[in-house]
Order: structure tokens, then sequence, then C-alpha cells
């Protein structure tokens, strides 16, 4: 079977909504859930981030919701039991997203192999240098079919976007804005002058927007420019208050896709 | 020069830069520039005269007479806590500041455990006419006051970190968010020789006048550059970088670090990293880690702000893992003995970061010939709560 996030790419290269949330939040046994509830409700594409101690990518939102994870006690082997078990009833596309220090401790090697045997299709690890992906994890990666994606920033130079374009596969993650995760507002004009840059380089792979994407309005502008937007912090606060999971993810994709 | 960083910024397993893309740009523009600014001959020459008239370098070397009476061995105070501001924290802020200015950046972060190292930065920024905004974990501001309204009196900004144990490592988070967020005017200085490389090189760099100096003095003193023992403590080990510096290719001085077993080193409340550390990524590099087996960093403890913290730089894991530098744990009890003791004997109240170097020296077996240098990193003004707390004087 072809990997499910090159096959999505294959497809869709407009409008591809991919939402991030944290395994074990708001409890344990929600990870699961929340998958079939996006699937169910219209997303293309699921990141599910890897809890860890000190998230310094990250925002208030994304940070407390990793503590409330670990302290529910998620780790990274029950959350590759629980991809299994997504993927008995759902096909949307997985990601695991992460901070490298759980997967070192795990084992690179072991971590990769057995993330694609559970049936995700692609990993991001922020904060594993381009480099060392390339010498010691690209072909380990290639033999799984197990897809990668870089991020790249509005700092990044034009020929580290080459860069980072050629060592990524499924898609590239553009990061909207100097910022950690969960800014709220409308996108500046520098944004816009930044996506409209990324949509007319050359790169090899499509390129979803994330961070700052909080509403139907932010999710329809990055779309205009990439392939489509990643939805984070906003999730994750909507689940926070959340006393019906199924019909508020429900609510929640349909506003972001269609206003309302 | 088997112990010297790589070009890649590693210290045989330990160091590199394991960074987010968000801050990928500055560490590079840093790496990139940061042998050539400090090279350039009007870079050493603002650095040196600054060292000199407003640090007030060389800072003496002190032949403590009690104190070597009792421990038997030539023992040898580097008085780094006769530095403007009371600790050797103000070395690598006046380099940094420099190097930000050459960088172009007009404001400037920093992280503080202690607050010395805040109160550095707050300190040259003020000289320097710069912004500046300082993060520290709540509990070190309260158990470091002084230092909190020393750096506002600097007319610096400090911010709590309200995260983890809100001590060090939260601050250091919340510092690399803030530098996410501002990644084009801002430069941040990092206080210790951890962080993505090449920070623990430049820092090192920075505090090896240290070691620079006690050459030149024991030449002086003994006729002879290198000592017996260099003896510093580690928090994420920039006092001990600069003190080990120009002997760590000289096999015959041992050196020796000691850590801060809090509690004791079983108790769960401890920071003697290389004792419970694994390998790791936290803050941008690869270095020895207090963490779970999930890979989750352990909260540390330690009664000294400054040593509190669930890893050191990756030079000192790799000086650990070799065997070129020995590390000590010592509790907290040991370390207030420690600072009282040398009080008493020699007229000096340390900094509690600084009694953990000291209550080393109880623990040793000298020969009457031995010549021990320790770095008396810091004094102990901003820790007069922390010794009335405590009780027992
Ligand atoms: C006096 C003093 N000594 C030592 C330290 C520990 O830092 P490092 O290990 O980087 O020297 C601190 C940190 O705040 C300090 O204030």
């Amino acid at each position: 079977m072809e990997n499910r996030l090159k096959t999505l790419f294959k497809k869709k290269s407009k409008n591809v909504l991919s939402i991030f949330y944290t395994a074990g939040f708001p409890t344990h046994k929600d990870t699961v859930a929340i998958a079939q509830y996006l699937e169910a409700a219209g997303a293309d594409l699921i990141e599910i981030g890897i809890p860890f101690s000190d998230p310094v990518a990250d925002g208030p939102t994304i940070q407390a919701s990793n503590k409330v994870a670990l302290d529910g006690g998620m780790t990274l082997p029950i959350l590759l039991a629980q991809v299994k078990e997504i993927r008995k009833q759902v096909k949307l596309p997985i990601v695991l997203m992460g901070y490298l220090n759980p997967v070192i401790q795990y084992g690179v090697e072991r971590f990769i192999k057995e993330a694609k045997a559970a049936g995700a299709d692609g990993l991001i690890l922020p904060d594993l240098p381009l480099v060392e992906f390339q010498t010691h994890y690209q072909s380990l990666m290639q033999a799984e079919d197990l897809c990668m994606s870089f991020l790249i920033s509005p700092t990044t130079s034009e020929e580290r976007i080459y860069k980072i374009d050629a060592a990524s596969t499924g898609f590239v993650y553009a990061v909207s804005a100097s910022s950690t995760t969960g800014a709220k507002g409308d996108f500046q004009p520098e944004q816009l002058a930044y996506f409209e840059k990324l949509s007319k380089l050359n790169m090899q792979n499509q390129h979803l927007i994330g961070f700052g994407i909080h509403d139907h309005q932010t999710f329809s502008k990055a779309c205009e420019y990439g392939a489509g937007a990643i939805v984070g912090s906003a999730f994750i606060s909507m689940l926070e208050k959340s006393n019906d999971l199924e019909k508020d993810i429900h609510l929640f994709v349909t506003r972001l896709k269609k206003g309302n | 020069m088997k112990y010297a960083v790589t070009d890649e910024g590693y210290y045989g397993n330990f160091g590199g830069a394991y960074i987010p893309e968000m801050l990928y740009p500055n560490v590079e523009e840093l790496r990139e520039r940061y042998l050539d600014i400090i090279g350039q001959s009007s870079f050493q020459e603002e650095f040196n005269k600054l060292l000199k008239d407003f640090v007030g370098r060389p800072t003496p070397l002190f032949l403590a007479n009690r104190l070597s009476e009792k421990y038997k061995a030539s023992i040898y105070l580097k008085r780094e806590d006769l530095c403007h501001t009371g600790a050797h924290k103000v070395n690598n802020t006046i380099g940094q500041i420099l190097v930000a200015k050459a960088l172009g950046k007009s404001k400037i972060i920093a992280e503080t455990g202690a607050g010395q190292h805040g109160v550095a930065t707050a300190t040259v920024c003020a000289l320097m006419g710069m912004d500046c905004i300082v993060y520290m974990g709540k509990h070190d501001m309260e158990r470091q006051k002084p230092n909190v309204e020393r750096m506002r009196i600097l007319g610096a900004k400090v911010v709590p970190a309200l995260s983890g144990s809100m001590t060090l490592k939260d601050a250091t988070n919340e510092a690399m968010r803030h530098w996410i967020n501002n990644p084009t005017d801002t430069h941040y200085i990092i206080g210790s020789v951890v962080g993505p490389h090449p920070y623990p090189d430049m820092v090192a760099r920075f505090q090896s006048v240290i070691s620079q100096e006690i050459k030149a003095q024991l030449i002086q003193e003994i006729g002879n550059p290198y000592p017996d023992y260099v003896i510093a403590c580690v928090g994420g080990g920039s006092n001990a970088a600069g003190a080990f510096y120009h002997f760590i290719n000289e096999e015959q001085v041992t050196l020796i670090g000691a850590e801060a077993a809090g509690k004791g080193v079983d108790s769960g409340e401890s920071a003697a990293t290389t004792v419970l550390g694994k390998p790791g990524v936290l803050h941008g590099s690869k270095t020895l880690l207090m963490q779970t087996a999930d890979g989750q960093v352990i909260e540390p403890y330690s009664i000294s702000a400054g040593l509190d913290y669930p890893g050191i730089g990756p030079m000192h894991a790799h000086l650990f893992e070799t065997g070129r530098a020995q590390f000590m744990s010592i509790t907290d009890e040991e370390a207030m003995l420690a600072g009282i003791e040398l009080s008493r004997l020699e007229g000096i109240i340390p900094a509690i970061e600084t009694a953990h170097a000291l209550a080393v020296l109880d623990k040793m077996e000298f020969d009457k010939d031995d010549v021990v240098v320790i770095n008396l990193s810091g004094r102990g003004d901003k820790d007069l709560d922390t010794y009335i707390k405590w009780g027992k004087y």
C-alpha cells in the first residue's frame, strides 16, 4: 500500500486541513477517539504530538496540554499502541510530531520502524538537525516508506528552503510567523508577503502553513497560498473546554472549513 | 587538542545544535561569525579594557593560609567573587554584549538561576545602553530577592518563569521562546557553557581568562604555571570551564567539578547530573541530562539556585566520559558547612554555588606540597537569606 500522506497530496493540493493534537490530552484514553472524530468530521490529515516536559517551540496552550498528558501517564510506547488502535478504523494519514529527546531514549531507529509498523505515515522532529537526519536516518525512512517533514520559517533563507524541501517527503511545514505556537489574530502583511514568496518557489513538495491558524478566516487565507494549513493550539483549546468531544470536533472542523 | 570542540560543535559524543528551524538562522549567524568577531584586535582591545577597568581584572589569586593549614596543602583561591557584580558571570556577558553589538542587535535577553548572570547581563546592558529582559524562575526570584532588585535598579525587566519547578531550566525555556518570537533584533546571552553550538565554546572562551590568569599568577607564586588540582563548582559549568580551560591538555593537573547533590544523590531531590544523568537533548545540545526512562526531563533540586539545573554543558559531559575531569557530588548540608568554614577561616562569605567547590576539600587526601586552586566563583551577598534560614552558624 502506498504511503497515505503521499496519496493524499497526489489527490489533493488545495484546502488540505491538518489537525494537530497532543497525545493523551485531555485524557489518556482520548487519543484514539479524537482521531476517529476528526476523520468523521472531514479533516484530511492528523498530526499527533508526542508530549515532552520542555516544549520550547510551543506557546502556553500546547505547553499545558503536554503537561496534562504527561501527568496522565502518556508515554511514547503507549502512543504507538494507540496509533495501532487508531489504524483499525481510521484511514487518514497520521504524522507523529515531537521533540527529539523522548525519541532518542526510545531509540530513533526503533521508533522509525515501530511508528511505521503501527500505521504512521510521517514524522516531524523539529529539533533534529538536517545533517543528522541525512547521515543517519534518511535511508532507513526511505526504506520504511515513512515521510519526514521539516520546518521552514520566515527567517529561513531561500537556499536553505530548497535544502529542506529536498530532504523532506510528504509535505514541508511552513511556520507562518517568527513565533512559538498559538498566535492569535489575523495575518500581518509581512506574513502574506512571505506566503506569496513561498507559493512562487519551485519546491518539490507541497507545503502546509501552520502556527497561528485558528479560525475560518486564517485557514482560508493560508489555503490561498499553500496546499493547506495546520491547526493546533485552537483545536486543543477547544478540546480543553469540550464536554462532548464528538459533537465539538465536528463543529470545529465544519466551522474551520466553511465559516459559521 | 582532543578536548577541543569540533567545527560541527561536538565535544566527543556531546554538543551540536539541536534547535527548531525558527532559531536556526540566529544560531547559524552566530556560528559563522563568532570566531571572526572575537578574533578581531579591536574586539580584543575593548574586551580586555572592560575586563580591566570595569570588571576589575585580573582578580587576585589568594593563598588561603588557614584553609591550607587545615587541609594540609597549599590552597589558593581564585577570587572571581571580587569581579564587579560579584561573580565570574560578567566575564561572559562583557564578551557577549560586544558580540551582540558586532551583530547589530539592539535588544538582549537572558535566563538566570541565582540571578548572578541576570545581574551581569543587566549591568552590561546598562553600560551599553541596550534593552534587557531577564527570565527567572519564580522560585528563584523568591530565594534570590536581592538580585531581582539589582536587575531592576539596573533597568532590566525581570520576567518570572512559571512552568516546571520554576527554576533555571524553566527560565531557559522561556528565554528560548522569547528568542523564537523576536529573532531579528535580539541577541540571547546564555549564561553558561550550555545551549546550541557555538554557545558552549563561545562562553568557555570568554571565561578562559580565569585559567589564563591563574597560570600567570602561579608562575609568580610558585615558579610553575601548573597546580596539582583545579576545583570548581558546576551548574551549567561556565566557571569550571574557565578555570579548567588552559589546563585541559595538561594531564598532570587534576580537574574536579563539584555538582549539587541536593539532599543526596538517592533522595530524589538532587542536581548531580554526572551521577543521575544519561545522554539526551535539552536546550539545543546533546549532553548528560537527568531524565526519566521515557526521556522526560527530571526537575532538579539544589539549595543553590545556580546549580539547580538538570544538565551540564557538553564540554563537561565529555570531560566526564573521557575521565579527564572528576566530578563529586556535594549535598546542601556539606556546601553550607563549607561556606561557613570559609567565612570563619578566611573572612570570605562565598556564594552557595561556590561553597560546593569548597566542600570538596574535606573529601580529599592531599600531599602536603600539593598546590590546589579553588575557583571562588562568587560572593555570598545574594545568599544571605539562605544562610539565615539555614541558621547553623
Ligand atoms: C557564584 C556562582 N557560581 C557558579 C554558578 C554556576 O554556573 P556555572 O556552572 O555556569 O559556573 C553560578 C550561577 O548562577 C553562580 O552564581
